[in-house]
C-alpha cells in the first residue's frame, strides 16, 4: 500500500543516459533523461533512396525520435552503424548481432511525380530469427512527410509489441507569454513530438484545461473572455465555435464523454464546487456531486460509466470515484494530504493522479482493483499528468532549471523519462488525443 | 474598476486600518516640494506640503505652485491607491480558505461601507498559488472568494452587492516561483465595480 518513490535511488546512482547526438541538420533528437531497462535494440537505417534525392524530412530520424520516444526501444545511432543496407537483401544480420540489435528496418524513399508523392518501402527484420515480420509501403504529399514517418512508426511498434503507437496522436495545450508585458494565452494543438504546432485561440485573458472530443474532431476548453469563464467547445479544422456554459461563479474543468454526447464540468452555482453531466443537445447541467466542499476536475472511466474526480471533503485533497447513475462516491487515495487531478488510464485499471509530498510534486497512480498506490516520477514541479491512448506513457508539463517549462514524458512504470526537444514557452495543461 | 473619488472614505478609512494610523496623505515625501524652491522666492526655507496648500488660496499661484500642487495631488493619488490595493487584498495559507484573524478588520471596514451604501458592489477575485492541480486551483479560488462573501454577507451586506469569480493560478500578483511570491498570490481582491 505504501508509496514509495519508484526507483528513485536507482535513478540517482543509475546511469543517466543523455543521446545528445545532432543530425545533419543540426536538430537535437529527443534526450533520454533516465536510464531504462528492458528496452529492446532496434535499429532503423538511413533510408536509401534510388534517385538519389531523398525526402525533404529526415524521415528515418522521425522514427527514430519517436520509436525512442515510446520508451520500449533502444535506438542504435547510424554512425555505429557496419553497414547501411536499403532493402532486405543487402542485409548481414552479422554484422547486427555484433552490435547486439533486435530488430533492423531498412526502407527506401522516393518521388514520385506522377500524382506528386513520396512513397517509403520498409521492411523489419528479426535479427535472431533472420525473418521479416513486416513489410509494406506508404506514400504521403511532400507537406505530409511528418505524418508518413508517424504512420510508420505506428506500424512498426505496433508489429513487435501487440500495442497501438501513438505516434499519430496530437496534442492540445495552452501556452502562457508575455509579449511587450502583455500576457498572451494561447490555445495550440501539435503533433505528439512537439512539431507542427498550430494555434487555435489567441486571448489575453485565461484559457485553460482542453479536452478532445472522442472523434479527435473538436476541443473543449475554458476561455475566460469577457472577464468571466465560460466552457467553449471549438471545431478545430474550421475554427468554428460556441460557449456552452457561462453560469455564475465556477465553469470549469470540462471532460468530453466517450460517447462524445455529453461533458463533465465543474460548476459553482448552487453553492459550492460540484461536478455535473452537461449534454451537449440540451446544454441543462445535471448535478451529479453532492458534498459542501470542492468537488471537481472529473475524469470519465472508458466504459462511460463512472467518474474520478477530486475532493477535499476529508479536509485535503484526494481522488474519489462514482457512478455516473448515483451511489457513494468512494474515496481511492489515501497516501499524503494531497492527491488531485485524476486521469483514468485507457484501460479503466488505473487512475493517475498528481500527488505531493513533501512539498514536491510527483505522479502517482491507483490501481482500482487492488487500491494500491503507486507514485512514478521524481521530477520536481509536476503538473498534471496527460496518459497516452495505448496508456503507456504520461505526458506532463515540467519546470526546467532556467525556469523555463518543458514537456516530458514517463513510461507509466517509471521505466524511462524523457524532455521533448521542441520548446513552447509558458507551455501548461496538455491533452491527449484519442487513437485515430 | 475602483472609483477613486466615490470610495475616498472608504479609502482613507481603510488606510486608516492599513497604515496603524499613518494616512495617506502624511506618506507623501517631501523632495518634490523641495525642489520647487529652487524657483522660489527666497521666503520659502522651510517648504513643505502645508505650503504647497496656501499656495492654493494665495492670490499670485504661480505655475510652479501649480504642479507642485498636481504632484503633491499626484502622490496623494497613488499612495491612495497603494493603500487601497494593500486594504483591497486579503491574503490565505497554502490550501486554506479560512479568513485570516489579521484580515478581520479590513473585511469589516469594507462590510461597513457596503451595508451603509447599497448601490456600491464589489468583485471578490480568488486567486491560488501556482503549485498543484490548475483546475483544483480555481475551485479554491472560488472557495476564497466566498469565504469573504460569506464574511461580508454576515456583516450585513447584501447578496446583491457582491459577485465572486475565481481566476485559479492564472492570474499571480507576482510572476515568480518562490515563497514570497506564492504567499502573495494566495489571495482575493475587493474590487468595487
Amino acid at each position: 500500500m505504501a508509496i514509495t518513490p519508484m526507483r528513485l535511488s536507482t535513478i540517482l546512482l543509475g546511469v543517466v543516459l543523455c543521446f545528445l547526438a545532432l543530425t545533419a541538420q543540426g536538430q537535437m533528437v529527443i534526450r533520454i533523461t533516465e536510464g531504462a531497462e528492458k528496452r529492446m535494440p532496434l535499429a532503423v537505417v538511413p533510408f536509401g533512396s534510388t534517385d538519389g534525392q531523398g525526402a525533404p524530412e529526415n524521415l528515418d530520424e522521425i522514427i527514430r525520435n519517436n520509436l525512442t520516444m515510446s520508451g520500449d526501444f533502444e535506438l542504435l545511432a547510424p554512425q555505429r552503424m557496419l553497414s547501411l543496407p536499403s532493402s532486405g537483401d543487402d542485409i548481414h544480420f552479422r554484422d547486427w548481432r555484433v552490435l547486439g540489435q533486435q530488430f533492423v528496418l531498412v526502407g527506401e524513399v522516393d518521388y514520385r511525380p506522377d500524382d506528386d508523392r513520396y512513397v517509403l518501402s520498409y521492411e523489419l527484420f528479426d535479427v535472431s530469427q533472420q525473418k521479416r515480420i513486416l513489410g509494406s509501403r506508404a506514400s504521403a504529399a511532400p507537406s505530409e512527410l511528418r505524418s508518413l514517418a508517424h504512420h510508420v512508426s505506428d506500424r512498426i511498434y505496433k508489429t513487435i509489441t501487440g500495442i497501438p503507437g501513438i505516434f499519430s496522436t496530437r496534442l492540445a495545450f495552452v501556452t502562457r507569454t508575455r509579449e511587450e508585458g502583455d500576457v498572451v494565452y494561447q490555445l495550440q494543438v501539435s503533433d505528439v513530438d512537439g512539431k507542427r504546432a498550430q494555434v487555435l485561440l489567441r486571448s489575453s485573458e485565461p484559457i485553460l484545461s482542453p479536452d478532445w472530443s472522442p472523434d479527435r474532431r473538436e476541443l473543449t476548453y475554458v476561455s475566460f473572455e469577457g472577464g468571466r469563464p465560460g466552457v467553449y467547445r471549438q471545431v478545430i479544422k474550421s475554427g468554428e465555435r460556441r460557449r456552452l456554459t457561462s453560469f455564475e461563479g465556477l465553469n470549469s474543468a470540462p471532460a468530453w464523454s466517450p460517447d462524445g454526447d455529453s461533458l463533465l464540468v465543474t460548476l459553482s452555482k448552487d453553492g459550492s464546487a460540484e461536478v455535473y453531466r452537461l449534454p451537449l443537445d440540451t446544454l441543462e447541467p445535471e448535478r451529479l456531486t453532492h458534498h459542501s466542499s470542492i468537488n471537481t476536475e472529473a475524469s470519465w472511466s472508458p466504459d462511460g460509466e463512472r467518474f474520478a474526480f477530486t475532493s477535499d471533503r476529508s479536509g485535503n485533497p484526494q481522488v474519489y470515484i462514482k457512478d455516473l447513475d448515483g451511489g457513494r462516491a468512494q474515496r481511492l487515495t489515501f497516501e499524503g494530504s494531497y492527491n488531485a487531478r485524476p486521469r483514468f488510464g485507457p484501460d479503466g485499471e488505473e487512475i493517475f493522479f498528481l500527488h505531493r509530498r513533501e512539498g514536491r510534486y510527483y505522479l502517482g497512480a491507483v490501481e482500482l482493483e487492488s487500491g494500491d498506490e503507486r507514485v512514478f516520477s521524481a521530477s520536481e514541479m509536476d503538473e498534471a499528468p496527460a496518459i497516452s491512448p495505448n496508456g503507456r506513457l504520461a505526458i506532463y508539463v515540467t519546470q526546467a532549471r532556467n525556469g523555463r517549462n518543458a514537456l516530458e514524458l514517463t513510461t507509466v512504470d517509471g521505466n524511462a523519462r524523457f524532455t521533448l526537444p521542441v520548446r513552447h514557452p509558458g507551455i501548461r495543461d496538455p491533452a491527449w488525443s484519442p487513437l485515430n | 474598476m475602483i472609483d477613486l473619488l466615490k470610495n475616498r472614505v472608504l479609502i482613507l478609512g481603510l488606510s486608516l486600518v492599513v497604515l496603524g494610523g499613518c494616512s495617506a496623505t502624511d506618506t507623501q515625501p517631501d523632495e518634490p516640494a523641495d525642489d520647487q524652491t529652487m524657483t522660489e522666492e527666497s521666503t520659502s526655507e522651510t517648504q513643505s506640503d502645508s505650503e504647497a496648500y496656501s499656495a492654493e488660496d494665495g492670490d499670485g499661484v504661480s505655475s510652479e505652485d501649480m504642479s507642485a500642487e498636481e504632484r503633491a495631488d499626484q502622490m496623494r493619488q497613488e499612495a491612495e491607491q497603494k493603500a487601497m490595493q494593500a486594504a483591497n487584498t486579503i491574503y490565505f495559507d497554502f490550501d486554506s480558505a479560512d479568513v485570516r484573524r489579521e484580515s478581520r478588520s479590513i473585511l469589516e471596514a469594507h462590510a461597513a461601507y457596503l451595508a451603509a451604501d447599497d448601490s456600491a458592489s464589489v468583485v471578490l477575485e480568488g486567486h491560488t498559488d501556482e503549485r498543484g492541480s490548475g483546475e483544483y486551483n480555481m475551485a479554491l479560488g472560488e472557495r476564497r472568494a466566498q469565504s469573504v462573501a460569506r464574511f461580508l454577507k454576515v456583516n450585513d451586506v447584501s447578496e446583491d452587492q457582491i459577485e465572486t469569480v475565481s481566476y485559479g493560478e492564472e492570474k499571480p500578483a507576482v510572476d515568480e516561483s518562490n515563497e514570497d511570491a506564492w504567499a502573495q498570490n494566495r489571495r482575493v481582491e475587493i474590487n468595487y465595480e
